[in-house]
């Protein structure tokens, strides 16, 4: 035990090794020590899904885990999502529904419509509408989202 | 807000986590899933000196079918426990259960164990672990014990665990009826207004035995023992049987009334439900 512990992770495919203190939480352990700022915390107690990252391949609220936790993980965050293309299909779909207005929401959704849409390839509009409860947009009234998603949806299951 | 400052300990075994949890005291925390604990440091209801990262400790994890039903390793997380074909066959109202604790986020960090630990009253699991007659295992300075569910919950967020205990795993007996399991909340994945986890016994179209626990009315989750029993006479007899059973407590969300009244509603769904499957 000690005041910061040394941590050695992969965050979006390049590894890292950081000395923190303990009480660093995931999201500002990106934002604030990798300048990976498309990670967004808001309420910081797990209700609005802004913070939402993927560990080990699972989506996570990034505020409900401190980054010490973390030593060995694989972390993905939007910045590395986009980059790879994994979402790109999804990103343009938001685009082009009107999903999107501040922004401020938009990593945590695409994410988690991502994790939706790896499990349940053909989700119904109750079955997204389920899916995305758990991250909030104070602009769209979700309905765009949603209209996104299933959009999203339908391309990949063309593709397949 | 951030979480006040702590230190951080990730032993490596059972052994060393309780003498960590016994030398510090009241100022030790154990760090499961943290869906709930990490809240509670964010904003400040809790400023642990020392928080005991019990994340891997191998007697806490794993799910395994037993001879006479299935035991459910604490560090179980909310995901493997709705996707193991294991406690879809032995307990299927857990199966039921886990898609109404919150959210997938949420489910894949929360673990079983912690919700049981943390006893909050609206939650899912510490009703379904009464309702299926759970023994949980605790592991202690003075060695093992087992504790019933129907007496490990006493209050809001109070149970039999003691300061320097952990606890390890659910001993769960296999299920004996058919699934009931409703919740009414105001949005998916919140906490439940009023709730209900249980079995039924279906046979010749008559509920013959089932048991009945309520969640989000009371101070914590209640075995509804009058209402369990009349619902072998009639519906209408155990729906009037929940005053003797129940004591509702308002909170933001419903009056103690309207908590009575939905407790009734969910058990008469409930049932039809039941009856409907089975005919």
């Amino acid at each position: 035990m000690s005041e910061t512990v040394t941590i050695r992770l992969t965050v979006n495919d390049a590894p890292v090794e950081r000395t923190i203190a303990p009480r660093l939480n995931l999201v500002d352990f990106l934002r604030d020590e990798l300048g990976l700022t498309g990670t967004h915390w808001s309420c910081e107690h797990g209700a609005c899904g802004a913070c939402t990252v993927r560990v080990d391949g699972e989506i996570v609220r990034g505020c409900l885990i401190f980054a010490v936790q973390l030593d060995g993980a694989n972390v993905e965050t939007i910045e590395g999502m986009s980059e790879s293309g994994a979402l790109a299909d999804l990103q343009a779909a938001f685009h082009a529904r009107n999903a999107v207005q501040c922004g401020f929401c938009s990593a945590g959704m695409l994410l988690t419509a991502d994790a939706l849409l790896r499990r349940n390839p053909a989700p119904s509009r109750d079955e997204i509408r389920a899916a995305l409860s758990g991250n909030y947009c104070r602009c769209t009234g979700y309905h765009a989202i949603v209209d996104a998603v299933a959009e999203a949806a339908q391309r990949r299951a063309q593709r397949r | 807000m951030k979480a006040p400052p702590f230190r951080y300990a990730r032993p490596r075994t059972l052994d060393a986590a309780l003498k960590l949890l016994a030398d510090e005291g009241d100022g030790a925390r154990l760090l499961a899933g943290g869906q709930s604990l990490v809240p509670a440091l964010n904003m400040r209801l809790l400023e642990p000196a020392l928080l005991i990262d019990i994340n891997g400790l191998s007697e806490l994890t794993g799910i395994a079918e037993t001879a006479g039903g299935i035991r459910v390793g604490a560090l179980t997380r909310h995901a493997a426990l709705g996707a193991s074909a294991a406690v879809a066959r032995r307990a299927p109202l857990l199966t039921a259960a886990v898609p109404f604790i919150a959210h997938e986020a949420i489910r894949n960090r929360g673990t079983f164990g912690g919700s049981l630990a943390q006893a909050d009253p609206a939650a899912e699991l510490p009703a379904c672990v009464v309702a299926l007659d759970a023994q949980l295992e605790i592991a202690g300075p003075r060695g093992r014990r087992r504790v019933a569910a129907r007496d490990f919950f006493k209050g809001v967020y109070e149970t039999a665990l003691a300061r320097d205990e952990i606890l390890l795993a659910a001993e769960i007996p296999a299920q004996r009826g058919a699934t009931l399991f409703l919740e009414l909340a105001r949005r998916q994945g919140d906490y439940a207004i009023a709730g209900l986890a249980g079995w039924a016994a279906v046979r010749q179209d008559r509920i013959a035995e089932a048991r009945l626990v309520f969640f989000g009315t009371d101070i914590r989750a209640v075995e509804a023992k009058a209402a369990s029993a009349a619902l072998v006479t009639s519906l209408d007899a155990a729906v009037a049987a929940l005053d003797r059973d129940l004591t509702p407590v308002a909170d933001l969300n419903a009056s103690a009334a309207m908590k009575r009244h939905l407790a009734g509603a969910l058990l008469r769904r409930a049932c039809a439900a039941a009856l409907t499957r089975a005919a």
